[in-house]
């Protein structure tokens, strides 16, 4: 597609979908971008207005408009305060689909979609080659945080302070596993995603272990391709199928009740995007990925729904924790109170509410690379509430999350630390 | 002076990053809240510090450029789009800083940018209140509410922006600056300018900074909601508590065809057959609350409310309101276009209004749902429609023709809160006189000689 009609023409099918903004601007307070750069084309309202643009040949330079669609988390907080409803996010990512269709995709990222993230020995062995590499390139930076940054590396990540790769990823460590349901009746698959498997390795070991001690069965095959969502986002849908089909072929050929996942933006990915773009496959794909809809889970939402795990009373002196909400959990999936009832589940914590805990930390994936300083200025919004609460440790249920607040935090010599909610539950079970 | 050789000399006064020229970025500063036209910039510029503004203006004017200030961008009536396609947009979101909350002397002074919520949170974490609620005050500017006097749900009560205007300064179209009012509650220095830049809609000067009002927060509060199955019971009684010596600080109003859609959406079991429902908040002391509770509760009994609900607690009070605060969604998400009016009347006049509503809701076959703050007979009329659908919207026109008319004849106004701006203009010599429009634009003329301020809005200076 190298013609602007032909593009304008693609969007006007968005026609339907975005009459319904009011311009109202609810969606300006609570989007992080906006409150960073106090520009009208980087909240939903304006964006949405330059779409339009585009579809009525009044916006004529595709290229902007790709670049006003990036400049965005996708962390749905305008969509989730939008008087009329309007589905921005569909929009937002319908568009993205057809504008960087159209003005091309980086061959960076046409190779990370379509060949690294789709083929998962390709992606193991280069993270198994770069992970002790990488101790050569990383110096550590925080002691408190296990934090690193890698100096030379600043032009792909700039100053970021990030964990190390851990030497044996999730696959190498556990590997396939295909166990019986115990006491609870139950089996789950279990979707580590691309961070709990190669990055937050004890975090995925903690899900793990919480699963068997509740007597739960778990379906996990060696590794899963990515879930998608950089490809989705970024409009690439051959990327994107490339990485859905062995997903769901592996799924297939497993038997479960409820498909779990610790990353919020993995489970958002899998409940409402995959029954989405499977049916691009097959018939046959996009039904069964409809039929796994209901069965996508947050492992948090798991524990108290499903399982009912009850909560002890909270002992004296427990260690202050508080929460952050991942966009997805709260605002695509809703998935509030769950999170913050497992941090409270062993009495071993104490749960404070932080200020704004609902705003996004600024993380968004791939846009912390491109919009750094954006990113860096809204999380920095983040550790201040943080640091207000007046907590020991900061808990989510995203590993996305966590890699940019544990950034923040360490940037800053805090010593406020960065755990999963499931850490938290796990770690107790000891006691 | 071509539009980027300008641009070039505004870079160097607030740093290149700070104009925005790109296609892209003009088109996003082309509308605000109103069902109308866009009209995209030449230019758009955002300082960042007030004394900028005067500087702006001053080299604006020289260039013959229109100006259109813009807070949010979330008026109804069009006052932020701009006037031409050569006009300029002043962005003042950038001047946000709340300067100061003086608690012993009870006021605020605040830069033009700064939203309405974030002053109120400021003033409230030093135990103090600023009363104006406009429904968009999570967005909106300080600077803003003035030049629109907005208005909200306390109104009744409170009062609106006006009410707590004790002082501006501002830049004229020269750029020279003015100062009015003061940090007292009492100053008759020189003419009140500070009372005429209230509601100026941009057309008098460009406001820089304000001295607001602050008032102890009352201490304690009870909402209730009261059920008629006529119209008339219900606007009887909002005048017969009035009468009865208690000012609730809000008092809004639900008709049938709001009722039901929030209920359809909502499904929080209001009742469906229900001609009205009033919502009722008092505060005040705890003793004056109880005592004001009571009153009410007895008028509305004796004015043939069918039921009426005292919320218990915090929670309770919460869910009575979620059908007021469901009123805008719901209507909106019905169909693609929601054109929200405000026409206004006396309040005893709202049945005769009602009434007027519904035989033009009838007459042009469009859906009406009405809400809105009856304590002060500003009712929002929401008409639902398609503006994509030509013929409908020609519908729409003339509803709205009509429903200023019948407003008027009940001795209303065409505004209670939004604004003339553009999508007004044409109806102000009905309300008022063909005098007042030849005054409003001698004194522009007079202050503005090249009519570069927000030159189409309320009266067009082009025309």
């Amino acid at each position: 597609m190298s013609d602007l009609k032909e593009l304008a023409k693609k969007l006007e099918s968005l026609d339907d979908k975005i009459i319904s903004c009011m311009k109202c601007g609810l969606c300006q307070p609570v989007c992080p971008i906006f409150n960073s750069t106090m520009q009208e084309a980087d909240v939903a309202r304006g964006k949405l207005a330059l779409i339009d643009n585009l579809s009525k040949h009044i916006l004529t330079d595709a290229n902007a408009l790709a670049e006003k669609l990036e400049r965005c988390l996708l962390c749905g907080s305008c969509q989730a305060s939008c008087p009329p409803g309007v589905k921005i996010i569909d929009i937002f990512i319908e568009a993205r689909e057809v504008v960087f269709g159209y003005v091309g995709l980086s061959i960076i990222k046409k190779f990370i979609f379509r060949q690294m993230l789709a083929k998962t020995w390709f992606f193991n062995t280069a993270m198994r080659i770069g992970a002790p590499l990488s101790r050569i390139v990383f110096w550590k930076t925080n002691k408190d945080h296990g934090t690193y940054s890698a100096p030379l590396l600043s032009p792909i990540i700039g100053k970021r302070h990030v964990r190390p790769l851990p030497l044996t990823p999730l696959h190498v460590a556990v590997g396939e596993m295909d166990t019986e349901a115990g006491s609870s009746g139950i089996k789950v698959a279990f979707f580590a995603g691309c961070v709990g498997d190669k990055m937050y390795v004890d975090m995925s070991k903690a899900c793990l272990k919480v699963l068997d001690h509740h007597g739960v069965g778990v379906y996990m095959p060696k590794t899963f391709p990515c879930c998608g969502l950089p490809a989705i986002v970024s409009g690439d849908v051959d990327g994107v199928l490339k990485q859905l089909k062995p997903s769901l072929d592996l799924l297939m050929k497993g038997e479960f009740d409820y498909l779990i996942t610790p990353c919020g933006s993995c489970t958002a990915t899998l409940k409402e995007f995959w029954p989405k773009y499977a049916p691009r496959l097959s018939k046959e794909y996009g039904e069964y990925a409809e039929g796994l809809e209901h069965k996508v889970m947050d492992i948090n939402a798991f524990l108290i729904n499903v399982l009912k795990v009850e909560s002890k009373p909270t002992k004296p002196n427990a260690v202050k924790v508080t929460y952050h909400d991942s966009c997805h959990l709260r605002k695509s999936l809703g998935v509030i109170s769950e999170p913050r009832q497992v941090i409270g589940l062993s009495g071993e914590y104490e749960f404070i509410e932080m200020a704004n805990a609902e705003k996004c930390c600024g993380s968004g994936g791939s846009f912390s690379l491109a919009y750094h300083d954006i990113s860096v200025d809204i999380g920095m919004r983040k550790r201040l509430d943080v640091a207000e609460s007046g907590a020991d440790i900061v808990a989510m249920g995203c590993p996305a999350c966590m890699i940019q607040i544990e950034d923040i935090l360490s940037q800053k010599g805090d010593k406020v630390r960065v755990k999963h909610t499931i850490e938290l539950y796990a770690e107790s079970l000891d006691k | 002076m071509s539009i980027e050789a300008l641009a070039k000399d505004i870079a160097k006064i607030i740093g290149k990053e700070n104009v925005l020229t790109s296609d892209a970025d003009r088109q996003s500063y082309s509308y605000d809240s109103a069902v109308l036209e866009p009209i995209i910039p030449a230019m758009v510029v955002r300082p960042t510090e007030v004394e900028q503004l005067g500087l702006l203006t001053k080299r604006f004017y020289e260039a013959g450029v229109p100006m259109t200030v813009r807070g949010a961008g979330t008026n109804l009536s069009g006052g932020t789009i701009p006037d031409s396609t050569d006009s300029v947009v002043i962005l003042t979101n950038s001047l946000n800083k709340v300067l100061e909350i003086n608690e012993e002397d009870l006021y605020a002074v605040v830069e033009t940018g700064v939203v309405t919520s974030v002053l109120a949170a400021a003033a409230a974490k030093k135990n103090l209140f600023y009363p104006p609620d406009p429904g968009s005050q999570s967005i909106s500017t300080i600077g803003g509410n003035i030049a629109e006097n907005a208005g909200g749900l306390r109104g009744l009560k409170y009062g609106v922006t006006k009410d707590y205007v004790m002082g501006i300064e501002f830049f004229d179209a020269e750029g020279e600056f003015i100062k009015s009012g003061s940090r007292t509650v009492k100053c008759v220095t020189g003419y009140n300018l500070a009372g005429l830049m209230v509601q100026s809609e941009g057309t008098l000067g460009v406001i820089s900074k304000a001295i607001l009002k602050l008032v102890p927060p009352p201490k304690a509060s009870k909402a209730m909601m009261a059920v008629f199955d006529d119209l008339i019971k219900a606007s009887e009684a909002v005048a017969a508590i009035i009468a009865a010596h208690v000012v609730p600080c809000t008092m809004e109003f639900l008709d049938n065809t709001t009722i039901v859609m929030v209920d359809d959406y909502t499904k929080i079991g209001l009742p469906r057959d229900a001609a009205a429902i009033l919502l009722i908040e008092l505060d005040g002391h705890k003793a004056q609350v109880e005592d004001e509770a009571n009153t009410t509760i007895e008028v509305l009994k004796k004015c043939g409310a069918t039921n009426v609900v005292l919320a218990k607690d915090p929670a309770e009070k919460l869910k009575l309101w979620e059908a007021r605060r469901m009123a805008l969604p719901v209507l909106a998400r019905a169909k693609p276009t929601t054109v929200l009016e405000d026409a206004t009347v006396p309040r005893s006049r709202i049945p005769d209004m009602m009434r007027g509503i519904d035989s033009i809701s009838k007459k042009y076959n469009l859906t009406i749902g009405t809400f809105g703050h009856a304590g002060d007979g500003n009712l929002h009329p929401t008409i639902l429609c398609d503006k994509r659908d030509k013929a409908e919207f020609h519908k729409v026109e003339e509803a709205i023709d009509e429903l200023f008319d019948i407003a008027l004849k009940l001795d209303g106004t065409l505004s209670g809160e939004h604004g003339i701006g553009t999508a007004k203009a044409k109806w102000m010599e009905k309300e008022t006189s063909k005098g007042t429009i030849l005054f409003s634009k001698k004194l522009r003329k007079a202050l503005d000689p090249k009519s570069l301020l927000n030159p189409t809005k309320q009266v067009n200076m082009y025309e």
